[in-house]
């Protein structure tokens, strides 16, 4: 399978760049798998897992916020937050849903109230995939 | 002349003194290290934004109903100075170089009938501008209780900023910060953030045809309108971390200066004390001498 250049960036770091063979980017209108030869692409995220396949290794990584963009050099995804999905701290992340939720519910106008409200949903579609995963492993 | 004691004194005061640089010079040589990666480590983020912002940007620009934060408010009546200082001093020219480039900047803009609008980030930087921007000082953003700068930080900051600007309160803003280009050179910095410059956009334009054309999702409006704040708090978080590692850097040869300086001081001190004692144990021995004589 032809293989193409992926980076994964955070504010802080560089967290991976190298050759992959397949990526799932959880885009903010739907999930897009990229493979070698994309058409130019830019897309916004919202919270969710992203997927990297490279060889016979698969890597999933929890990304919150930021931008994906397809080029002819290849993906880069530039990720407010990015977690390897085996050291996301579940309880801290419960945690920050229901901060959140508390956010929400003193949200300055309607359409913010809307748009948090999207967003939590997608948190709480995180933290299901999430807390499945883990109970699939046990 | 001073007597023997209190130049003893004095020398070990000097010395006590000289150790306390000498230990702050090699703190800040080991903090400076972990901010210049630091540094360094943030350069990819905030490059491929720029390529990314660049290439969304030029296509918009110039079109009607480009977002305000990139095409700005076509006024320039009020602007907004974002200081970046540090929290701690002893740490040579660092501080008074760029709150002296934010005071001339505000100086010639008053000149020029404008309104100045100064937000300070770091605590010394307030403490300098206060005595003459007291009233134009709108906002001081406190880093002290951060123990290592994070992009929270910076979020924070851009939020306060783009509020400020979404309610009207300034057309442009400018961000003062030290360029870390070496250990003994800092260069003072100012770099406009709000409508943001991209000279990169423009030669892509320039240049013309071969740039791809990309499929935006969702569309390009909406991009931008996310991709804009990001984009300020980038910019403010490798200015904070540029100015980290200048910080250290500047604290490190003023601390380097003063060991020196310290070292200086004992020597000549050590040959005034010498000098005096050998005098003294010369007086001594005349006034016993002379009173055998006189037996």
């Amino acid at each position: 399978m032809a293989s193409f250049q992926f980076e994964l960036v955070a504010p802080a770091k560089l967290l991976f760049s190298g050759e992959v063979d397949e990526v799932i980017v959880p885009g903010a209108e739907g999930e897009f798998t990229v493979l070698a030869n994309h058409a130019p692409l830019v897309s916004t995220l919202r919270p969710g897992i992203l997927t990297v396949k490279a060889g016979g290794d698969v890597k999933r990584l929890y990304v919150r916020g930021g931008f994906a963009e397809v080029s002819e050099k290849g993906l880069t995804v530039l990720a407010e937050d990015a977690t390897a999905v085996e050291d996301v701290n579940m309880t801290e992340f419960a945690a920050s849903v229901s901060a959140y939720e508390a956010k929400l519910a003193s949200a300055p106008s309607e359409e913010a109230r809307y748009k948090m409200a999207e967003t939590l949903f997608q948190l709480k579609a995180v933290q299901a995939q999430l807390g499945g995963g883990s109970h699939a492993a046990h | 002349m001073a007597s023997l004691k209190e130049l003893r004194n004095r020398i070990a005061s000097v010395k006590a003194t000289q150790k306390i640089t000498k230990a702050m010079q090699m703190v800040a040589a080991a903090k400076l290290r972990r901010a210049q990666m630091a540094a360094e480590a943030a350069r990819p983020y905030a490059e491929r934004m720029d390529a990314i912002l660049a290439n969304i940007a030029g296509k918009v620009a110039g079109q009607p109903g480009a977002p305000a934060l990139l095409g700005g408010t076509g006024k320039d009546d009020v602007h907004l100075l974002l200081v970046c200082t540090a929290e701690r001093g002893l740490c040579g020219a660092f501080n008074s170089s760029i709150a002296r480039l934010a005071r001339d900047r505000a100086n010639a803009l008053m000149a020029a009938g404008k309104t100045v609008k100064i937000i300070c980030v770091g605590r010394k930087g307030y403490d300098i501008l206060r005595r003459t921007f007291a009233k134009n000082i709108i906002d001081v953003i406190d880093l002290r209780t951060v123990r290592t700068l994070g992009y929270e930080n910076a979020q924070e900051i851009a939020q306060k900023v783009v509020a400020r600007y979404e309610a009207g309160e300034f057309d442009i803003c400018t961000l003062f910060y030290s360029r870390f280009k070496s250990v003994i050179a800092q260069i003072p910095t100012a770099q406009q953030i709000i409508p943001p410059q991209l000279p990169e956009a423009k030669a892509e334009t320039a240049a013309g045809t071969n740039t791809p054309v990309y499929e935006y999702e969702p569309e390009e409006d909406e991009i931008l309108a996310e991709l804009l704040p990001t984009n300020l708090a980038t910019q403010i978080f490798r200015a904070l971390l540029e100015n980290a590692a200048s910080e250290q850097g500047a604290r490190m040869s003023a601390m380097d200066s003063a060991t020196r300086n310290a070292g200086d001081m004992i020597r000549k001190q050590t040959i005034t004390y010498n000098r005096t004692r050998q005098a003294m144990i010369t007086k001594e021995l005349i006034e016993i001498i002379s009173g055998a004589e006189a037996l």
